[in-house]
């Protein structure tokens, strides 16, 4: 006992830990707490108020962050809806079929979102919209989304689906299951976590992207991270700091949900 | 559980196309303030989008990199105007079209980058010149030499405009050359000019070039006039120079884009920008001063006395920046990418 | 994340055998037409010339790749020299990875190393607090920063109050807040994968080098390191690569004397130069560094795949 834990604790490692946290916290939470602040400046301290929170949701600017926040979750919504039923699809295509020679390909083809440096996609989907003469607006953020959400989408949903055994198929089609009531009434239930891990994590990536949505968007058309990032770039202002805690909570929120949601789900494959 | 999801997503796309009459401007960033944009949705039922820009030359290239026909009006600055109407993007505004055209100040009517205002409107005009911390340099500041040899406890805390025009115009003043020559050793002395000058700037930033004075980040700051009084108002001790070698002066127009997809809306809203109402709106916001006639008795007191709107006696006459021809254009671009890398 | 696509678990065939091309077809199609066709018109776009004052003229040319690797002078006529200003902003960049990847390693592997050694319970809320705050907008994690180093900003304000310095610290604008700004955004790539093959470790080898006498530090170098390595590998590509063509913490936190590939070929699109060759040139060269690097990822892994 006292030999594992003579190899298994060296000091310094919880200070770095302790760094870490500090790191990955501290900006968050004073950016949270200067949220607070009464005062227009965000240099001095004033005192507390919720004001800047009332001017997010009914000041001057409200109707632009508003829209802009609107245009990121029906995009999310959407964007990762499709893109979870297109990787489904595939992830099933891939691992519940015979090996065949597309198949490497097909891995490396969908996990190219994820290997592509973020500013080459945004290059060449501007560039790709614009040769077609595609016009840039709401739908090309929406096919841009899509795209880059299908791998992240996959993810999850591939593990799932490796953790089923194929015993559970060939049980249903000995009894002369369909191949639709095969999935509806087999894999469906079964993949069901990895389904909405998957959903929720292109959910995530969606509303987080900032940079191919900053090249593809048309004349007008702003997600939360654009309009964050134009009003930032006049300096930071105690209503986007606001703004911020919001979708700082928001986050949190939705990440605590997921992490319960995949113990509940992994209850579920255990039993 | 199905359906509801399924009609979730088909209200998703309804809402995402709904149609109304629409305006899509393409305007410089803290300028026109929200509440005369309401104003104007409200009084014509048009609803607005704004999309913003920080350099003349932004907005040129965005156009012409394919958002040309997506936007309505567009805000550029006079030497703008004039490329934008050789590249053939502006629409043309026919005689009689705005109602309110009579409302120009007779001075603004006839200029050499639009000759009797066939495509644009005065919008706002102004300087470039910059603003130095006065905490920080009590020195003699009516010198470009402040941003081009900058004295030692200055350097470094310098940020200028993200603007090619601009720039290399003020680095032209201040060597005394002039501006857009093909003399291949003025030319050079530019190059080494600003090449020189820049490991003394800490920050290329328009859209952030009055936060920047206000935080303290920089001491010195290339600045438009009106933007300098605003960043004096949020407290920062900045004083704004008139350096004698010269100055920037420039005026905003406001312009019909070609291929405009609500051309009758971009029309109105030349129309309303005419006002002297609403164009006083705009300057006592942004703190410029109009092009257009009978503001006066409508703007703030102190936008008249401000120290940003009114030179000293002794101040040389504003220099509008130059269309250069392609030869020496080239040149100019070059020097302005090796000097942003 | 590449190892787990690339995983190959050849699964007995079922029902779905007859469909599969179906159903992968729909991916095959949304990423083939909407990333895979894209990225070779860029290739194209890289060879074509650049119309003057923006725009593209389909027209074949070099002057893209001529731009980035040659100076011909002010005036375009002398004679071509090597043309250091680009190169030295892919030299930054992979220099700024580097140091950003190095920065997540020495900070993430005790942290990692610590959390896989505690309690199976506890661990699972570690590692929930060491990821929440990467599912924070990476925007908005970017702007925190900024507002934390500020010279009038908290972190200052605190030291000087304190007394540690005399004046703020100029961190914003230097190479330091550019790395502090990849490190926050790509920390738990670093820490997952090594928390992966620590918490996999088999810890009876280290008390076995311990009974032998040695001491704790040789047995993390000598014994550990060796078995955990592919983590760390895994981590550094995962911090490295996206940080290498990073654009918001450079050009938020970093100032003009930081500028990285990210902002170059932003600079060529979105900014006032607008030079669509030459941006499609960049990002291609970028392209084929993270390929170049993936590739080296792939063959190392391999060859542990086989060993």
């Amino acid at each position: 006992m006292s030999k594992v834990a003579y190899v298994k604790r060296y000091t310094g490692f919880l200070t770095m830990t302790m760094v870490c946290l500090t790191i990955l916290y501290a900006p968050l939470i004073i950016v949270a707490i200067y949220s607070f602040n009464s005062s227009p400046s965000i240099i001095v301290w004033e005192g507390l108020s919720l004001h800047w929170y009332w001017d997010v949701f009914f000041g001057i600017e409200s109707g632009k962050f508003k829209t802009a926040a609107w245009n990121s979750l029906s995009i999310a919504v959407m964007a990762s809806l499709t893109s979870t039923t297109i990787a489904t699809a595939a992830a099933i295509g891939i691992l519940r079929g015979r090996a065949f020679r597309g198949r490497n390909l097909s891995f490396m083809l969908i996990s190219m979102p994820i290997m592509v440096p973020e500013i080459v996609t945004a290059v060449a989907t501007l560039i790709f919209f614009s040769a077609i003469g595609f016009v840039l607006g709401y739908s090309s953020i929406l096919v841009a989304h899509i795209v880059f959400c299908i791998p992240f989408a996959y993810l999850p949903i591939a593990a799932r689906l490796r953790g089923i055994e194929p015993v559970f198929e060939e049980a249903a089609l000995d009894l002369y299951a369909s191949r639709g009531q095969l999935f509806r009434h087999v894999i469906f239930p079964m993949l069901l976590p990895g389904i909405l891990a998957g959903l929720l994590l292109a959910f995530i990536v969606s509303l987080d992207d900032f940079i191919i949505t900053n090249f593809v968007k048309g004349a007008g058309i702003e997600t939360l991270p654009t309009a964050i990032f134009g009003a930032v770039k006049q300096g930071i202002k105690p209503n986007i700091m606001a703004l911020s805690t919001i979708m700082l909570l928001v986050s949190i929120v939705c990440v605590t949900l997921s992490y319960l949601l995949s113990r509940v789900g992994s209850h579920g494959g255990r039993e | 559980m199905k359906r509801v999801l399924c009609t979730f997503v088909l209200v998703l796309f309804a809402t995402a196309s709904a149609a109304q009459e629409k305006i899509s401007i393409y305007h410089w960033f803290e300028y026109i303030p929200q509440e005369l944009l309401d104003k104007f949705s409200e009084e014509t039922g048009i609803e607005v989008v704004m999309d913003t820009y920080d350099s003349n030359e932004t907005l040129l290239s965005t156009l012409k990199g394919g958002k040309l026909g997506s936007y309505d009006v567009a805000v550029p600055g006079d030497y703008m105007v004039k490329i934008l109407i050789s590249e053939g993007m502006l629409d043309e505004i026919m005689p009689g079209e705005l109602a309110n055209f009579g409302n120009i100040q007779p001075q603004w009517v006839d200029v050499d980058f639009d000759p009797g205002r066939k495509h644009s409107i005065p919008y706002q005009w102004g300087t470039t010149n910059f603003s130095v911390n006065r905490d920080a340099y009590t020195g003699d500041i009516r010198t470009t030499a402040i941003l081009f040899d900058p004295p030692e406890v200055l350097r470094g805390k310098i940020n200028v405009l993200d603007s090619r025009g601009e720039l290399l115009a003020l680095a032209s003043l201040h060597l005394g050359i002039p501006q857009c020559t093909s003399d291949r050793e003025q030319l050079q002395a530019l190059d080494d000019l600003v090449q020189g000058a820049k490991q003394h700037w800490a920050s290329f930033n328009s859209a952030g070039a009055k936060e920047v004075l206000v935080s303290g980040e920089a001491w010195v700051g290339m600045i438009w006039n009106g933007f300098a009084a605003k960043a004096r108002a949020e407290g920062a001790n900045i004083e704004y120079s008139y350096p004698r070698e010269g100055m920037i002066a420039w005026m905003d127009n406001v312009v019909l884009l070609k291929d405009a997809p609500n051309r009758a809306s971009g029309i109105k809203f030349l129309d309303f920008l005419l006002e002297p109402e609403n164009s006083a709106a705009v300057t006592n916001y942004a703190r410029y001063s109009s092009g257009i006639a009978g503001v006066e008795a409508l703007l703030d007191e102190e936008l008249l006395s401000q120290p940003e709107a009114v030179p000293p006696a002794d101040a040389p006459s504003g220099t509008f920046v130059e269309v250069c021809d392609p030869e020496v254009d080239k040149v100019y671009d070059q020097i302005w990418t090796r000097l942003k890398q | 994340m590449a190892t787990e696509i690339g995983r190959d678990d050849g699964q007995a065939a079922g029902a779905f055998d007859p469909l599969k091309y179906w159903l992968i077809l729909p991916a095959w199609l949304v990423i083939g037409f909407f990333l895979l066709a894209p990225i070779c018109l860029v290739l194209v776009f890289s060879f074509l010339t650049k119309e003057f004052r923006g725009g593209v003229i389909w027209e074949f040319s070099l002057a893209a790749y001529d731009q980035f690797l040659f100076d011909r002078g002010l005036f375009g006529d002398e004679p071509p020299r090597i043309q250091w200003t680009y190169i030295e902003v892919f030299g930054r960049s992979i220099f700024q990875a580097g140091m950003a990847t190095l920065l997540c390693l020495v900070i993430g592997f005790p942290t990692a190393f610590y959390i896989a050694t505690r309690p199976r319970r506890v661990r699972a809320v570690w590692l929930f607090l060491v990821t929440v705050p990467y599912w924070v907008n990476l925007l908005i994690r970017t702007v925190s920063m900024k507002f934390l180093l500020r010279d009038s900003g908290p972190l200052n304000e605190f030291l000087l109050f304190v007394g540690v310095v005399d004046e703020p610290l100029g961190i914003v604008n230097t190479g330091l807040a550019v790395q502090l700004g990849l490190f926050y955004s790509y920390l738990p790539f670093m820490v997952l994968p090594i928390f992966a093959t620590v918490e996999r470790y088999d810890f009876a080898l280290s008390e076995a080098a311990a009974d032998l006498y040695a001491d704790r530090w040789t047995v993390l170098r000598k014994i550990l390191l060796p078995i955990v390595a592919p983590g760390i590998v895994a981590g550094s590509i995962l911090v490295f690569v996206p940080s290498l063509g990073a654009f918001l913490a450079p050009d938020m936190l970093g100032g003009a004397k930081n500028f990285m590939i990210g902002s170059l070929i932003d600079e060529q699109f979105n900014g006032n130069a607008g030079n669509w060759p030459f941006g499609s040139a960049a990002s291609m060269i970028l392209l084929s560094l993270v390929l170049v690097a993936l590739f080296f990822y792939a063959r190392q892994t391999g060859r542990q795949g086989r060993a």
